[in-house]
């Protein structure tokens, strides 16, 4: 079963149409990297699946159950209230500036959703939190505060704050594109290491060696649409012009 | 008039002020924060209506808001109300005019958070009341600590407004003693009872900003 599945959907912010008929699913373990252009529509993407945005046109499901799903009228219908929390606790966005909470300390940043949110008992989730902070080799961090942490260290506290929620798949809106080349390698580790724990994940990035060697397809897009979805290694020989051209400009650098 | 006789008179005024002020940010702190919020949620008619309303209230003196509310009962609709109306009119003007200007001071805290601030809440699943409380809110205050300071150490003085509606506050006793027994003397006091309170505002506040520092 696909973990999701996403058909047919657009998105327009008034009269731009930043998505134009998108469809793709990422199954169960699978890695899927997503490049393309600035204003090319993959950050939307995937806000709009993790209802950040919410669509115009579609059908959004998480392991086969609809979290938007097109109603009668030609309007997208979404999930609403208990299937609505629920429904949010099966995915978990990494942001570009981590947005952690400053105010909490770094323990509590990964605890209090799955407390207050998900209502699990805060032994076991106080657990789960310092078994986090060790993969993500911060267990002496646990009681400083997000000011006090560089930027990669702070990346690493937000991955260990989605994961904490036990979602079934991870997206990651471009993890590594406020930090410098060294905390980037920091970054690239600790998503190398959850691949090889069979995560499911989707990554939106400009790291196009990283994404070639991690994920299992490659997805590029351009202009609201996706021009190719494929494995790393087609893309990477892809006969498209378009995509020649994108991948050009890094071969370049 | 001895000099402690003095005090002691002056003494009950002094709480009397105290009264004034700590009932306004007991009542308005609140209120101005709810004003704030629906005034968040843009619904055009109460939006507009929240900006009328504090546009009158930052645009006519608190002194002239204080006669409105004590006399115009009676001047407008013949209403007759007992002395004890005289200390509620205080507060129903005092908590009117000062909630405006907090409902300010929280809306420029609110609107400079970052949106991420919201969206990482979204995504975790909080529900808008835990995000606004757990997440927003801390974190505003923190940002418009000293506006409010300011604000309250204004409230302060302010108090002495209340004379212009015969309420016996500190400010009123003072002018009193000093035109039966022709002495600066009450002035002096009144002046140092100001100074001394708005010291304690001023530190106590400074503590608090001390222990809101912790995290950027």
């Amino acid at each position: 079963m696909n973990i999701l599945n996403i058909e047919h959907i657009s998105k327009s912010f008034d009269d731009l149409c930043v998505l134009k008929d998108i469809s793709f699913s990422v199954s169960e373990g699978e890695i899927v990297s997503i490049i393309g252009p600035s204003g090319s529509g993959k950050s939307t993407l995937l806000r709009c699946a993790t209802m950040l945005e919410y669509v115009d046109q579609g059908t959004i499901s998480y392991m086969g159950q609809p979290m938007c799903r097109m109603g009668g009228d030609g309007k997208p219908l979404y999930v609403k209230g208990r299937e609505e929390k629920e429904m949010r606790s099966r995915y978990g966005l990494v942001f570009q500036n981590f947005n952690l909470f400053p105010h909490f300390s770094v323990l509590k940043n990964i605890m209090d959703a799955p407390v207050k949110v998900q209502k699990r008992p805060p032994e076991e989730v106080k657990k789960q939190a310092y078994e986090l902070l060790e993969k993500m080799g911060l267990q002496d961090k646990a009681d400083a505060y997000p000011c006090q942490l560089s930027g990669g260290q702070q990346q690493r506290v937000s991955i260990a704050r989605a994961l904490a929620m036990q979602p079934k798949i991870l997206f990651f809106d471009e993890p590594t594109s406020a930090l410098d080349p060294e905390l980037t390698i920091e970054i690239l580790k600790v998503i190398r290491q959850l691949a090889a724990e069979k995560m499911t994940m989707v990554i939106v990035t400009h790291e196009m060696n990283f994404a070639k060697e991690v994920s299992h397809k490659m997805i590029f897009m351009d202009k609201g649409v996706i021009v190719e979805e494929t494995t790393p290694e087609e893309l990477f020989r892809s006969d498209n012009e378009r995509t020649k051209r994108f991948l050009g400009q890094y071969a370049l650098r | 008039m001895s000099f402690l006789t003095m005090l002691q008179v002056m003494g009950n005024g002094m709480l009397k002020s105290i009264g004034i002020f700590l009932w306004t940010l007991l009542l308005s702190l609140p209120l101005g924060l709810v004003i704030a919020v629906i005034r968040q949620k843009k619904l055009p008619v109460v939006t507009q209506i929240i900006k009328i309303y504090i546009s009158l209230m930052r645009g006519t003196p608190l002194m002239l808001q204080l006669l409105v509310v004590f006399f115009g009962p009676f001047y407008l609709f013949k209403i007759r109300l007992s002395d004890g109306y005289r200390f509620i009119a205080v507060l129903i003007a005092f908590v009117l005019n000062y909630a405006a200007y907090f409902a300010e001071i929280y809306r420029s805290g609110i609107e400079s958070m970052p949106i991420g601030q919201y969206e990482a809440a979204t995504v975790l699943g909080y529900s808008k009341t835990q995000t606004f409380l757990k997440i927003i809110l801390p974190q505003v205050i923190k940002r418009i600590f000293p506006a409010l300071t300011n604000e309250v150490i204004t409230l302060v003085k302010d108090t002495s407004l209340a004379f212009s509606i015969a309420y016996v506050e500190m400010f009123t006793v003072a002018k009193q003693i000093a035109a039966k027994e022709t002495t600066m003397l009450p002035f002096v006091i009144a002046g140092v009872f100001y100074y001394v309170f708005n010291f304690l505002v001023a530190f106590i506040s400074e503590r608090i900003e001390k222990k809101m520092d912790y995290y950027r």
